[in-house]
This record gives C-alpha cells, structure tokens and sequence, in this order.
C-alpha cells in the first residue's frame, strides 16, 4: 500500500500502473482475507464511493457540505426498505405491526421492487439535494452559510425520521432481514459477490469521476472553486455548475448508503447524522482533497486504522483517531496525497540531481488525479 | 457621431444603504473606439461599470445595450453572454488551473453543462489559445500554474481571456495598475488595437496614460458625468481642474 502511494505521483503511465494495481488489489482480495475482513473491506469500499464524490464538491469545486450523511442515509434506507420487504413476505414489516399500523404507507410500496428501489436509492438523495441546491446556489448563499444549511438538513432528517417510526422504524432504525433475490446476505458466497459488486460499482464511479474531472466541465468546477465571480464574468452561470455537482455528489453517496446496508445489514439515524457526516469529511482531508484517489485511500486507510485501533486497543483507540486527525491536518493540509506527491518529486530530483524543476506546474498536472 | 450605439446608459443611479454613489449618469458609447473614464475617488467611475455589468443593480434611470436590451434586468452571467466583458482591477484569474485551462474557458463557447461535459479542445481552439498566448506575451508558458504568473502577467492573462471571449462591449478598471513604463505602453497600444472593433471603456488615474492613448475622455465626479470631449478639452476646462485642485487641496490640509 505504502509502495503504491508513493508512485502516485509518477508520471501519467505511472499513475495508469497505479490504477491497474489498484483494481488488481481490488479483485485478488477475497483470495487473501478472511470473510469477517473482506465484509469489513467491502463496507470501507462503500465508504470511498461516498467520498469520491464528496471530493467533487469540496475538493474540486470548493463547497464543504456536512450533510452527506443524509444523502447517504436516503439510498441505504432505500435498499433497507426493499430487503425488509423481501423479508416480511407481503405481510406488514414488524416495526409496523409493533406501532399499529395496519396498512403498508404508500411511499413503501415502489420498494418492494429490487431495480425500482436501487433507482429511488440514487435519485430521492439527488432530487434532495436538488432542492436545497436550487434555493442556496440561485441566492449566492455559499461558504460556511450553505455549510451550516447542510448542517440544519441533517438535523431535520433525523429527527424526522427517528420520530416517523410507524413508517421509519425509528431510532432502531430497519434491520431484520437476511436475504436478497433468495441469497442468504450472511452466507460467504454472497459476500463474496457483494464485495465484487462494490468493488465493480467503486471503479466505474470513479472513472465516472475522472472522467468529469478532465473535462471541460471539471474546470468550470475549480475555476469556480477559484473565483465563483470570475467564472460569472466569463458568462458561465455558477449556480447550475454547483447544482449539477451537489446533486452528482449526492447520488454518489446514496449508491454507497445501499451497498453499506447490503454489508451491514442495518440502516439508522444514527448512520446519517451529524458525526458520520463530518467523518465522511475527514476521510476527504485526510486522504487529500482535489484528488480521487486520495479521497479513495483516505475512506479506506482511515477506516482501516479505526478497526484496528479499536480491536487492538479497545478503550484508548479514539485517542489514536484524534491523534491522527491533528497530525494529519497540522502536517499534511494537502492529506495523505499531497504527501505522496511532494515526496515522489523531491526523491526524482534526487535521483536526477535536478536543482529545481518548476513545483507550480507540477501540482496543476497532478491536481486532476 | 453617425457610429452606430451599443450602450446608452440614461439618468443611472446606484445607491448603497442611500449613499448615492452614482447619481443621473449618462454615457452613450458607439460601437467602436476607446473611451477613457476619469474623475477624482469616489467619483462613481468603478460603480458605473459594476452598474454595466450587472454587479450592482441601479436602483433608477436605464441602460440599454444595442438599442434594444435593458442590462439592468439581466443577471451578470447573461450580460457577459450578450457580449460584455468585464475586467476588474486587481486581477482576478483562476490560479490553480494552467494558463492554457484559463484561456479555454473564456473562449468564446456555449457554457451549458451538457455543453462543457462534452467541449474537446479542437485545432481550430488550439490556435486561437496559441495565437493569443503570443499575443500577451506568454507563449511558452501555457502549462504554467496561473497563480504561479508574475502580477504583470496575471494582469495580460486576464486581457487575454477578455479578448478570447470576443466582447463587443469591453469593461476594464486600471488595466495598467502595477504594470512597468514598458508593459503600460504595451498595454495601450494593445487597448487601441482592440478598440478599432469594439467600444472599450477604460477608468483610469494614470494621466499620463489617459493623454497618450484616449481620444475622447468622460469626466465624473460626485456621481455625475462632469463633461466629454478630447484631452484637451478637458484638460483646459475649468470645473475639471477645479474638481481636480479641489480635491487637491483638500488633500493638503
């Protein structure tokens, strides 16, 4: 892994050496690990999903939103309410029963089909954000304001949902089921296949991502992270960038929030709120904002050190998470792949014993990794 | 002047918290050539650009683009499209992109977001970036870092893009401000250039500049346009050298 970040930085066949191995890592896994590991590494590959696409908007565009969470929540609800009906069999999911209601909600109904729910499971999360883009972008509101907004809809979120539980299963949130299609979702093989799932879903959101990058319209995205009022000079219209962006990013995390409920098998408010949001931002700081792959390894390594450190040492391992997080942020602003890049150059001009190549241009090449 | 109008600006006023900083202004500007804005601080002269441009909305009067559309009902990323290009006077250009990203998204182009997700720099788009990177003096530097650019560079940077946008009507605050005797002549050689095509509007403190390059001055002071005409009109009038002494001699108290 270490040998992997290093070479981050290489040049543009390096960096396509990078991915390969990458994806192969990606595909032998399941050969190597445990069930219990690969579940865990399939649940952290979820994770990166959301944060690629957080990376867009904050790492690229300049827009810090800590309400992923709820747009993570929406699509994990989305697949938690498919695979509850799949298992109460056409009768009315328990919580239900338990609060009184007699009749299946209406809104419930659409779930009960698998392509229908994964549809809903990506766009109630960007009709959402749709919505509160459409009111923030249109009046300017940006910064910490829009940050704060993001804030107030996680808020609302949960305490509707936590206080809905005749329809949202409450605090307890939807658990209770164990099987898609027929599979059992505890059995090893499918496991397996759910790993490969996420790890396909991961690569092609991220190439997705890529490729939005190195468009014309991912410049638009930086130059509005530049200078918003510039880009409106120029006769773009910043809002609809921001828009479309938010809403991407957004359906980003819904399609994680589904494939973290096929690994975990729950979905919570506690899952969508304001500490999983922040981390979400975290995993983006640390791993590098403004690239892909760095907001990729931050969701994996940082999740990877949070297991470790709480099964090594279970009651002081979140001191070691803030102890993490202050040396990340004090040392290394860019994150872990800012590291990676500054490093790999000062080792080739080293090796080249070059004296000073141009640094400025270094980093807007790799600044689209 | 038989030269056709592109802006007619009549009776403009812009209030701040009802500090009038622009009061009944107006400034009609034909098609083509290079009208210099000048007056004391806190003449208005910025404002009135920011009121062209649609950064400020005047609270009263109209100004009327081509005869026809009134600006201060259009948002700024609208008039930019309808052709007016706005220079501000620190400058402001995208650091984190390379020169060469800088210029491509000024090019003139549709800016939809279908339309961007798609854009591939074609040949055609390739020379027309090379043959403005000549143009502003940094050929050989398309790969650089913008925020990486010297301020005088920054500032021809931003020219350039201006120029690559195509306006027909072209704003710019203190073009010169920062630059070298050397880059400033440039400049006004450039800004004549440009001029021959399009109506530019230029505020500036510099004189000396104003004398070498302006044919015809618009003076402001306190909000309203003062006089027009050549440098040298204005420059014998008695009310321009009054403003001018005035503010002088307030400054020496």
């Amino acid at each position: 892994m270490k040998a992997m970040m290093q070479k981050m930085s290489a040049s543009r066949y390096g960096l396509a050496g990078i991915y390969l191995l990458a994806a192969a890592l990606l595909m032998l896994a399941p050969m190597f690990t445990s069930d219990f590991r690969l579940n865990l590494l399939a649940k952290f590959l979820a994770f990166a999903i959301a944060a690629v696409g957080l990376d867009l908007l904050w790492g690229y565009t300049g827009i810090l939103s800590l309400g992923h969470g709820v747009f993570f929540g929406l699509g994990g609800y989305a697949m938690a309410m498919h695979l509850k009906l799949q298992a109460s069999g056409g009768r009315l999911p328990d919580f239900m029963d338990w609060s009184g209601l007699t009749k299946l909600p209406w809104f419930w109904a659409p779930f009960g089909n698998f392509w229908l729910a994964v549809i809903l499971g990506i766009a109630i999360p960007a009709v959402v954000a749709l919505f509160l883009g459409y009111f923030t972008f249109r009046n300017r509101i940006r910064g910490v304001y829009f940050t704060i907004l993001t804030q107030a809809l996680v808020i609302i979120s949960v305490t509707l949902i936590t206080g809905q539980q005749a329809y949202t299963g409450g605090t307890n949130g939807i658990t209770g089921y164990g099987e898609l299609f027929g599979y059992s979702l505890a059995s090893p093989e499918t496991k397996t296949a759910l790993y490969y799932v996420t790890a396909a879903v991961l690569v092609l959101v991220f190439l997705l991502a890529r490729i939005i990058v190195k468009s014309r319209f991912g410049k638009v995205l930086r130059a509005i992270r530049d200078g918003e009022n510039r880009v409106r000079f120029l006769g773009y219209n910043p809002a609809k960038y921001q828009m479309a962006v938010f809403v991407l990013s957004a359906a980003f995390s819904g399609i994680a929030g589904m494939l973290f409920v096929l690994h975990v098998g729950i979905i919570s408010p506690s899952m969508m709120g304001i500490v999983p949001s922040i981390e979400m931002v975290l995993w983006v700081a640390i791993g590098g904002r403004g690239t892909l792959i760095g907001a990729a390894l931050g969701a994996l390594l940082l999740n990877g050190a949070k297991s470790t450190f709480s099964e090594t040492y279970p009651d002081i391992w979140l001191f070691f998470m803030g102890a993490l997080f202050i040396v990340t942020t004090v040392f290394l602003p860019r994150g872990i792949a800012g590291l990676a890049v500054d490093g790999w150059r000062k080792l080739r001009l080293l090796l080249r014993g070059k004296r000073k190549e141009e640094p400025d241009h270094e980093r807007s090449r790799y600044s689209a990794v | 002047m038989s030269d056709p109008v592109i802006l007619r600006c009549e009776d403009v006023t812009v209030s701040f918290d009802g500090f009038k900083a622009v009061q009944g202004m107006n400034l009609v500007l034909g098609k083509s050539g290079l009208r210099f804005l000048i007056g004391p601080n806190g003449a208005g002269k910025t404002t009135m650009l920011d009121a062209i441009c649609g950064k400020v909305k005047p609270s009263g009067g109209s100004i009327l683009y081509r005869e026809e559309i009134d600006l201060a009902k259009r948002k700024e990323h609208q008039i930019a499209e309808l052709g007016v290009g706005r220079k501000f006077q620190a400058p402001s250009i995208f650091p984190s992109l390379s020169v060469e990203e800088n210029l491509e998204l000024a090019m003139r182009q549709d800016r939809g977001i279908t339309a961007t997700l798609r854009a591939k720099l074609r040949a055609a788009d390739r020379k027309l970036i090379g043959a403005r990177l000549e143009s502003i003096g940094l050929g050989g530097k398309q790969k650089l870092r913008a925020g990486s650019l010297s301020h005088g560079e920054k500032q021809w940077l931003e020219i350039g893009m201006m120029l690559l946008q195509e306006p027909s009507l072209l704003l710019l605050d203190e073009p010169a401000a920062g630059m070298t005797d050397r880059e400033t002549e440039k400049t006004g050689v450039l800004l004549q250039e440009i001029a021959r095509d399009r109506a530019v509007v230029v505020v500036e403190h510099d004189m000396e500049f104003v004398r070498n390059f302006a044919s015809i001055v618009t003076v402001m002071h306190e909000g309203r346009l003062l006089m027009e005409g050549t440098m040298d009109q204005v420059q014998a009038d008695e009310r321009v050298a009054e403003v001018y002494l005035g503010k002088r001699r307030e400054a020496a108290c």
